[in-house]
């Protein structure tokens, strides 16, 4: 849909994806023509209201789900393979935690799984404690740390493998507002220096419009893509960009393109 | 302290019931003894007696009812008996000897702990099986449930039959026994256990791509770290259960179900119920035990609660 005139690499593409679930109650179509281009160094928020398939598109590009029509590609390779090649970490609702691991072996985990060294798991985890802020915190358990803690330590352990895509479904959902904005302000410094491909899923359009480089707008029943939204804000954001006039146009942008999603109802 | 009174409260409430309960189920053997030891008791003739009601007959001969208490062969013998009983045969006996209820005690708790470790082991590995294997959960469970509806009282001799005709006796007939009943809770909470990670947690192991084997070692099994020692605790119970079963039918000299035999083919209520006594003991040990075991794993876990 939206060209590449750019020379930047092109990290996803999705053509004509189509996703049909069969459920007890018949079909439901969860993706119908999507068509996107990711770049690589992108931050892509997906919006929408429920049922308009931003979760589903985020977890076919996991290949957690698979399409039933249409292509997708992942750096160039089916999103299975991608996967195998641990190309992206994947950050959920809720932070997912183990509670019988402490925050450091929490983010050991995946590297364990993918064969890291003992002595590079230790330096990776120093690491990216230190990216999201939480040194000293490696022997806590879970349950001893905040929500907005948790969750930093589950972008942590999706950091660690050195994945270049990060795709985040609602991280900061569960959150509440104040602690919200300030991982916002976290994630675009942690994306800002380390220059990953990052899909964002939100129902929220603040956070859609803060946070990204690429807005798409999604309207469901069939999930399919109503807009897409290239962000004239600069890439430094400092909190109180959102009372500017030019992010107010984007919102109000995003805004109508949800509201052109529901006209029928 | 306040749950210590109402511990002691309760406590002190069975043991006025159980005392008051003597009376009445013994009046009839203390009237018929007093009677021959020429007491004039209320109505004469054990004849007279015999169709008059346990309440009547303690409502006549008032005098009586302290030697319910002390009856050598009651029927419900009194608390004080059975403790009494209980610290003759294993503080005042040797181990060593054939009276000493710790030796019996050990006797069956050698084949619970056998039966225990190899039901328990049976239990896990089934529980992976049915897990992991669409075939082995269609076609294990039922059957682990058709076992534990058979009565295991009509299934023991039959056990301890066949094993010993291919020449297998000893404490594993006992714990065969013990096995079949303990592995049952430890399928169903370790299926349940093994389970228990959510959709989340596998699709993120899904996103590391990790194998089966990764996915089992690093999350279903210690999620199921809770659900196996809740199991556990029910298991060691029903393993006890099995190996004095296991005594009765082979007519056993040894263990805890030999003495609950021998005590009612004798009469000896007093030591069929401090027998009964130590296998209660024994089994709250060891599920106070694994109660220990399961708060210092948990804990080092950090599941603690």
């Amino acid at each position: 849909m939206m060209a590449n005139e750019s020379d930047t690499p092109v990290v996803v593409e999705a053509k004509s994806l189509d996703l049909t679930f069969q459920t007890n109650d018949g079909q439901v179509q969860a993706l119908k023509d999507v068509n996107l281009t990711i770049n690589k160094g992108d931050f892509v928020s997906f919006i929408g209201p429920s049922g308009c398939g931003k979760t589903t598109f985020l977890r076919v590009l996991a290949a957690l789900e698979h399409p039933t029509g249409g292509t997708v590609t992942v750096n160039g390779m089916s999103p299975d393979e991608a996967r195998m090649k641990r190309a992206y970490g994947y950050v959920f609702q809720a932070a997912g935690l183990y509670p019988w691991r402490t925050i450091a072996k929490n983010i050991r985990l995946p590297l364990e799984i993918m064969g890291f060294s003992r002595s590079e798991q230790e330096k990776r985890v120093k690491d990216v404690l230190q990216l999201v802020d939480l040194e000293g915190f490696g022997d806590k358990h879970p349950w001893q740390l905040s929500g907005g803690m948790q969750q930093r330590a589950s972008i942590a352990r999706a950091l660690a493998f050195d994945a270049d895509i990060l795709l985040m479904d609602e991280p900061f959902g569960a959150l509440d507002e104040i602690v919200r904005d300030h991982l916002n302000e976290q994630l675009l410094e942690l994306w800002a220096r380390t220059g990953k491909t990052i899909a964002f899923v939100t129902h929220s359009i603040p956070e859609a419009v803060y946070l990204s480089t690429k807005i798409v707008v999604m309207s469901p029943r069939p999930g399919r893509i109503s807009d897409v939204i290239e962000s004239p804000l600069p890439k430094e954001r400092p909190l109180d960009i959102r009372d500017s006039p030019e992010f107010l146009e984007v919102a109000h942008r995003v805004r109508e393109g949800l509201r052109a999603g529901h006209a029928y109802d | 302290m306040k749950s210590l009174i109402a511990v002691l409260t309760v406590i002190g409430v069975l043991v006025v019931i159980w005392y008051a309960a003597c009376v009445p189920m013994n009046i009839k053997g203390v009237l018929t003894e007093a009677e021959r030891a020429g007491a004039v008791v209320e109505p004469e003739g054990a004849r007279e007696r015999r169709n008059l009601g346990a309440f009547g007959l303690v409502a006549g001969n008032g005098f009586a009812i302290p030697a319910t208490w002390a009856q050598a062969r009651p029927r419900l013998p009194a608390p004080h008996q059975v403790a009494i009983e209980l610290w003759q045969t294993t503080v005042m006996k040797k181990i060593t000897s054939k009276r000493s209820l710790v030796h019996h005690a050990w006797v069956t708790l050698s084949a619970t702990l056998l039966g225990f470790g190899i039901g328990t082991g049976l239990g896990i590995l089934l529980a992976v099986g049915v897990v992991h294997s669409r075939v082995m959960d269609m076609s294990v469970m039922p059957w682990a449930i058709v076992s534990q509806t058979i009565p295991i009282i009509a299934l023991a001799p039959m056990i301890i039959v066949v094993l010993y005709s291919i020449g297998v006796q000893g404490v594993l007939p006992k714990a065969v026994i013990s096995a079949y009943l303990s592995f049952f809770p430890v399928v169903v909470g370790m299926v349940k256990g093994l389970r228990s990670p959510d959709m989340m947690q596998l699709d993120l192991l899904a996103t590391y791509h990790a194998s089966k084997p990764q996915g089992f070692w690093k999350l279903r099994l210690p999620a199921s770290m809770p659900y196996l020692f809740t199991s556990l605790k029910i298991g060691v119970a029903a393993s006890l259960v099995g190996a004095i079963v296991g005594e009765l039918p082979t007519g056993a000299v040894a263990g805890l179900g030999a003495r609950l035999l021998a005590g009612s083919y004798y009469g000896q209520t007093v030591q069929i119920w401090s027998a009964l006594f130590m296998a209660a003991i024994l089994a709250a040990c060891l599920v106070g035990l694994l109660g220990v075991i399961e708060r210092v794993t948990l804990k080092r876990m950090g599941m603690g609660s």
